[in-house]
């Protein structure tokens, strides 16, 4: 080798290894930064009181730091949607890949492209304009914000991705695993439920997870559709506050830096966190351990 | 040839869209005998094969008439999931699914609600496969872990598993090595005491090997059909001798 190829080589290996980096140092970067308001608002608030505790007002006197109100609104949005998009969506992605004619497929491929490409602020005008009245013929007591709307918003919105992901999933499939299930007799239904799902599963979990974290993470939609009335309710026709409504409250807000209000976003910002965190975890150890059972 | 026939094709016309691809073919499948389908590439012996049991129904642009008698029925208008489990088919890499040995054998039985002692299937299919004595201490272990050739004898098993009539091969050997190869063919020799064999091969040694019956595939059309030896030895169209001798193909 030349010096001059030494050289070169030497610069593409560090300028990869310094796109490598970004991420790692990313999220270094954000562990730190929540942690460092996060840590003194625990030390002005117990983390039993905040994990455990019900009323959530720290911006109104008497303040209170209960998280559980956000919590549960947003966990009704993530379990609404779920309910709507991964059914739904994996359904469609059968549809797609093993019963639809190619004209089919070229005009409900790009729909769905298009439906995930629309801005989330519109979905929520959509929600608030459009789904709130329906669920108001249904059930009259509905309050103009409520969890259900922003639930089925969000539903559609992660709708397309999973949809697409399962379609690939299903698209990867090798074509001679599912016609070894037909040359045996087997209808498309346990070609679908015994060769092609079970080999796509691993992707399948991959992407209700993704649509689960983006469903916890949704926040322009939710808030416009359910409103940023922070209670703690199982009721989906009320109004709630998600996490992230609740951080973008604050920080549009005149909230001055350094206080305790201020802080708050970052406990919750944390929570959040390692919620996504645990997720993440808990899909790779099923994933790991589907992929050692699956004999 | 006053053999008994399984399976009779009668003016079959198959085409990819509007391209033609087999041309009119007469085709008799004998009882109890190797029928071998040779002939170079593209010249449609695969898609007959693979028309025999409807498993080109899942291309999108393919159609076909004519008439293929199967038991006094004809098979373009029986339920093709029926027509599958009478008529089963090994395919060119072996495909066993990512379960354990046994699963795969007990899957196609299982679907049908076959009430059988699964245990007992798994070891006769096993054996009538030649794959017995060497998998019987690993019986759930992953199908995936086994050699190309096992996996191969595996999947004549699962398809044994559904005591057809007919097994159709589609180049069973083309991804294997020699000594897979000579165990399969053996098999094959083998499983012709119970089961009407249809093999598509590209190789003419083993078609000499394995077949009873030959039938020489050129550009869409059955060209010759015979008894083995005769289409070896004394072919009587010159394209047959052509190709057989090596000139082409």
């Amino acid at each position: 080798m030349t010096k001059k190829v030494k050289i070169i080589e030497f610069l593409v290996r560090g300028a990869l290894g310094i796109c490598a980096l970004v991420t790692l140092i990313t999220t270094i970067g954000i562990v730190l930064v929540l942690g460092s308001e996060t840590i003194p608002f625990f030390e002005e608030v117990s983390i039993t009181d905040f994990l455990f505790g019900t009323r959530w007002t720290p911006l109104l006197e008497p303040k209170s730091f209960g998280v559980l109100p956000l919590v549960s609104g947003t966990g009704m949005i993530m379990l609404g949607s779920a309910f709507i998009a991964l059914p739904v969506g994996i359904t469609t992605a059968v549809y797609l890949s093993e019963f639809s004619s190619l004209k089919m497929r070229a005009v409900i491929k790009p729909v769905l492209e298009v439906l995930a490409g629309i801005p989330t602020i519109v979905y929520g005008y959509f929600a608030l304009t459009f789904i709130t009245p329906i669920l108001k013929i249904i059930f009259p007591q509905t309050e103009v914000f409520n969890a259900a709307s922003g639930a089925i918003v969000v539903g559609i919105m992660v709708l397309p991705m999973v949809a697409s992901l399962c379609d690939d999933a299903f698209q990867s499939v090798p074509k001679a695993l599912k016609e070894g299930g037909y040359a045996l007799g087997a209808t498309s239904f346990e070609v679908i439920g015994q060769v092609i799902i079970p080999h796509s599963a691993s992707r399948i979990l991959a992407a209700f997870i993704l649509a689960l974290s983006r469903a916890i993470g949704e926040t322009m939609a939710v808030t416009l559709a359910s409103g940023a009335n922070a209670q703690f309710t199982f009721s989906p026709l009320q109004s709630i506050q998600t996490m992230t409504a609740y951080i973008v409250q604050v920080s549009l807000g005149d909230t001055p830096q350094g206080g305790i209000e201020y802080k708050t976003c970052f406990a919750v910002g944390s929570l959040l966190f390692l919620i996504t965190l645990t997720m993440n975890v808990v899909g790779q150890s099923i994933l790991f351990r589907y992929r050692r059972s699956s004999k | 040839m006053n053999q008994e026939t399984v399976m009779t094709c009668r003016n079959v016309n198959i085409f990819y869209g509007e391209k033609q691809a087999v041309f009119d073919v007469n085709l008799d499948i004998l009882k109890n005998k190797v029928t071998a389908i040779i002939g170079p590439s593209g010249c449609g012996k695969s898609t007959l094969l693979r028309s025999l049991n409807r498993m080109n129904d899942f291309v999108p642009s393919f159609s076909m008439n004519g008439e293929i008698n199967f038991d006094g029925r004809d098979v373009l208008k029986s339920d093709p999931m029926e027509v599958r489990t009478r008529i089963g088919m090994v395919f060119q890499k072996p495909n066993p699914f990512p379960k354990s040995i046994y699963n795969n054998i007990i899957w196609g039985p299982k679907i049908h609600g076959h009430k059988v002692n699964y245990d007992e299937l798994v070891e006769s299919s096993l054996r009538s496969a030649a794959l017995w004595d060497e998998v019987k201490d690993r019986l759930h272990d992953s199908a995936l872990d086994l050699s190309g050739g096992q996996q191969q004898r595996l999947c004549i098993a699962r398809t044994v598993a559904m005591k057809p009539e007919v097994i159709l091969m589609d180049e069973p050997c083309s991804a294997l090595d020699p000594r897979s190869t000579i165990r399969i063919e053996d098999l094959i020799n083998d499983l012709r005491e119970e089961y009407s064999i249809a093999i598509v091969t590209h190789n003419m040694q083993q078609a000499a090997r394995v077949s009873d019956y030959t039938a020489f595939f050129y550009e869409g059309e059955l060209i010759e059909y015979g008894v083995t030896d005769g289409i070896f030895t004394n072919p009587k169209e010159k394209r047959t001798e052509d190709y057989i001798t090596g000139r082409f193909g």
